[in-house]
């Protein structure tokens, strides 16, 4: 566990299963799921460096800014998600392709 | 012991993810999700980031966790007690996924990283305070201005025109 390899290979695979996520699913609220999985990746990285790299506080400061840009971007896309249901009567997102057109 | 407690907390992370990812109701992947917030919280204590891991549970599990489950409550029928959601390219997408997955490990295995020694802190507040108030004010004051217009757009965005 004293390892930095074990902390990247567990958020690369919490990444890639993020974007997995992102790229599959058709459900708008699965789709944002899938962001914050991304994002919990990102801040794992951050950690990971700063505590293997001299304890270097820099990289705590940097994961509290992704958590504050993650709230905020949760509850836009959450607001946006439930217009899109009001509008359509779905969030499938496939289905959201009136521009399309 | 403290090694097994890791790769046990590992173990539960990725398996949760997978879960969230691969689930056919989305109340489960909801759920799912909490365990994923709670392993990486753990992961975090374990890399000392004792403040990191109360503000992860705080606005993770408390926040944005809630806010999920609010959307899927709102987008779905109440009555229909089996909310669904199906996948499309599932197997197009695993195939990308884990070739991705053994690049990224392949190149983590194979980089002779350089580890510093360092002494576990005895708390990060402090140092996280003084950085915020000294080194990172100006993004600080902006994510706070960010947040605003975050709280002010979602409310906007979320009201009934009448």
């Amino acid at each position: 566990m004293e390892s930095l390899s074990n902390y990247l290979l567990i958020s690369s695979i919490l990444f890639s299963l993020g974007l997995f996520g992102v790229v599959t699913r058709r459900n708008g609220v699965a789709v944002l799921m899938g962001v914050e999985l991304i994002l919990n990746a990102a801040n794992l990285n951050f950690l990971a460096f700063a505590r293997f790299g001299g304890m270097n506080m820099s990289g705590h400061v940097y994961a509290l800014f992704v958590i504050v840009l993650a709230a905020a971007e949760a509850a836009v896309a959450l607001a946006i998600i439930i217009n899109i249901f009001n509008n359509f009567n779905t969030i499938n997102i496939d289905d959201v392709s009136e521009l399309k057109q | 012991m403290a090694d097994f407690t890791f790769w046990f907390i590992a173990l539960l992370t990725v398996a949760s993810a997978m879960l969230v990812v691969m689930s056919k109701s989305l109340l489960y992947s909801a759920y799912s999700l909490l365990v994923t917030f709670l392993g990486v919280t753990a992961l975090y204590v374990f890399l000392w980031a004792d403040f990191l891991a109360v503000v992860q549970v705080v606005v993770y599990v408390g926040g944005i966790l809630v806010l999920i489950i609010f959307g899927i409550m709102l987008t779905n029928k109440i009555s229909s007690v089996n909310i669904s959601h199906t996948s499309v390219q599932k197997r197009m997408g695993a195939v990308v996924v884990l070739g991705f997955i053994g690049v990224l490990g392949f190149m983590i295995y194979n980089t002779p990283w350089i580890q510093l020694a360092n002494s576990e802190p005895a708390d990060t507040t402090r140092s996280i305070g003084n950085l915020l108030m000294i080194d990172y004010l100006l993004p600080f004051e902006a994510a706070s201005f960010l947040l605003l217009g975050a709280l002010i757009g979602a409310t906007t965005l979320s009201r009934k025109d009448d």
